[in-house]
């Protein structure tokens, strides 16, 4: 089975800027897949490679088995992309938008799907309405419905929840699970870190143009070694010993660090016999953004 | 071939819902050159034999009207997409280069004839024209937008502002346009300015175009023919080229 997408040693560059830097990256049918980074790390300039709107200075890049260029008409329809910005055609109604969308994929007769696609965003009733007069977020909407006019296999949305409010958010995301449950793929950037570790099932990380980071979710989530634990103890005063590892104070608490788990052995101990009790402690799990705030720091 | 069909009816809506600005504006501007000029020059010139300067002037302005219509569709339809954005849906979809060639250029050609055909039918009643040669006329009319409408593509590629688009309309297509042979025949001028007349390519269309009225023209319509055929492959070339290449759509 070909890969949903294979980026072989794609390069872009801006004069002196390496947008996208030799990267290398394949993602398998069917999967729900995250590509994070800062602002400016060269997401978008990837995914415009992938779509054809801009061309790679070296390197291949194919969707579903085909050649973005070479192959790109074939490309272009297994791939359907929610851009970054919200752009709209000011001329037309939201359902003359989705039927010329349709058209463009050579798809006549599209009406049942494209009736399917507002509901599913909440935007029939919007269906008549010009792109003008939609507010933010709906535009927003339109884009992932025109992505999406295709039935595309390969799925990509850049920021697609970016001043979208939260009732849509979460249906929003109910629909690409349950694409993504029909054997769609599904490519995402977002700046939400809990988007990205409640749903996709594996991350690649970019900086300044290159990934630094590429695995499965619960993999990265493992490695973070930026564990700490925090302690409400009485009296309120941390013996001398545990100094060093102080982190700092939050609302009562002490944050104290951890570099294995087994360290929370020994704070309990020194705790114990310097007659301190323990009123409250807490564990937080690590999530993506520390490991992402982690991985950003050492790369 | 259905995106071809979608990107063309889109591109037809897109001037049509405008309609007021698209066609009647030019409708309306034309048919003021039309009582100036007649006005002031009505009784002194004679361009051919037995034509009045009026029926002469008719053709003229309406190929004028019609050419610099098909520039301004396209053109502007590809301006306000890249400024805009929204090009990216047509970007990203598979309608090949050559569709999108073909789709811009019949808008522009819908656009210019209906602004030429809306000339003669508000003059139809008031002047009489004849039309010795309809498909001669019907020819260099619609050769005429073939070529106007791929040169409004690559000036829309080439511009990124709406300024540098107005200056590509005013520096060239205008003056091209206006030193073609509309208001006078080219025989009126001293020998070297008709020399320079022959340089122009809107020249051949426009005495072409009035051969196909009046049976009549500065010189042999197969000649002007030829030109324009040949402008028309040079200019198709370039742009199916500048579309193929990417040039300022995608980077
Ligand atoms: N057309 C362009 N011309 C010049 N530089 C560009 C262009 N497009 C992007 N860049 C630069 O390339 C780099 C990567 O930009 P890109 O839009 O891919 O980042 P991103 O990861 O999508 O960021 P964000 O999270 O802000 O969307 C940035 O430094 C940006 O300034
Ligand atoms: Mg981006």
């Amino acid at each position: 089975m070909n890969p949903a997408i294979a980026i072989h040693q794609a390069s872009k560059q801006f004069g002196s800027l390496k947008a996208v830097d030799c990267v290398d990256l394949e993602i398998a049918q069917g999967e729900f897949f995250a590509l994070l980074g800062p602002n400016g790390a060269g997401k978008t300039t990837l995914i415009n490679l992938l779509s054809g709107l801009s061309r790679p200075d070296s390197g291949r890049l194919a969707i579903m088995g085909f050649d973005v260029s070479r192959e790109y008409r074939k490309a272009r329809r297994s791939v359907g992309v929610v851009p970054q910005e919200l752009v709209f055609d000011p001329f037309f109604t939201v359902r003359e938008v989705l039927e010329v969308q349709s058209g463009y994929f050579g798809i006549s007769g599209n009406a049942a799907w494209i009736d399917e696609i507002l509901a599913r965003l909440d935007l029939s009733s919007k269906a008549d309405t010009n792109m003008r007069a939609l507010s933010g977020g709906m535009k927003r909407r339109v884009l992932v419905a025109q992505a999406l006019v295709h039935k595309p296999p390969v799925i990509i949305l850049d920021e697609p929840t970016a001043g979208v409010d939260v009732e849509l958010r979460q249906a929003l995301w109910e629909f690409i699970r349950s694409l993504n449950a029909s054997g769609h793929t599904i490519v995402l950037t977002t700046h939400y870190l809990e988007e990205a570790e409640a749903l996709c099932n594996r991350i690649a990380m970019l900086k300044a143009g290159k990934i630094v980071a590429l695995d499965t979710t619960s993999n990265l989530l493992k490695s973070c070694k930026l564990r700490h634990v925090k302690l409400q103890i009485f009296p309120d005063r941390l013996p001398d010993a545990l100094l060093p590892g102080l982190i700092g104070r939050e609302s009562g608490y002490h944050v104290l660090n951890l570099d294995e788990f087994s360290d929370l052995e020994s704070i309990l101990e020194t705790l114990r016999e310097s007659g301190a009790r323990i009123t409250d402690m807490v564990l937080p799990h690590p999530d993506l953004e520390a490991v992402f705030v982690e991985i950003m720091r050492t790369q | 071939m259905k995106g071809f069909y979608s990107l063309l009816y889109k591109e037809v809506v897109r001037f049509w819902k405008v309609g007021f600005q698209t066609v009647l504006s030019p409708l309306l501007s034309t048919m003021l050159y039309l009582l100036i000029f007649s006005h002031v020059l009505g009784d002194h010139v004679e361009a051919f034999p037995g034509v009045s300067y009026v029926s002469f002037l008719i053709p003229g302005l309406a190929m004028m009207a019609l050419l610099q219509n098909a520039f301004a569709n396209s053109s502007s339809s590809l301006i306000q997409s890249k400024i805009t954005g929204n090009i990216i849906f047509l970007l990203l979809s598979p309608v090949s280069y050559p569709e999108i060639f073909l789709a811009y250029v019949l808008a522009s050609t819908i656009r210019g004839v209906l602004v030429g055909c809306g000339i003669f039918l508000i003059t139809l009643w008031a002047v009489d024209i004849p039309l010795r040669f309809p498909l001669w006329a019907l020819v260099f009319a619609l050769l005429g937008s073939f070529i106007l409408g791929a040169t409004g593509i690559v000036a829309g590629i080439w511009a990124e502002k709406f300024d540098q688009l107005a200056s590509f309309q005013n520096f060239i297509i205008v003056p091209l346009t206006f030193l073609s042979g509309v208001f006078y025949s080219i025989h009126s001028l001293p020998p070297f300015w008709q020399k320079v007349s022959h340089l122009n390519p809107f020249f051949y269309l426009i005495d072409g175009f009035r051969y196909g009225f009046f049976g009549v023209s500065d010189i042999s319509p197969y000649f002007s023919l030829l030109v324009v055929s040949i402008c028309l492959a040079a200019v198709s070339l370039f742009t199916l080229g500048l579309l193929k290449s990417g040039y300022k759509l995608r980077n």
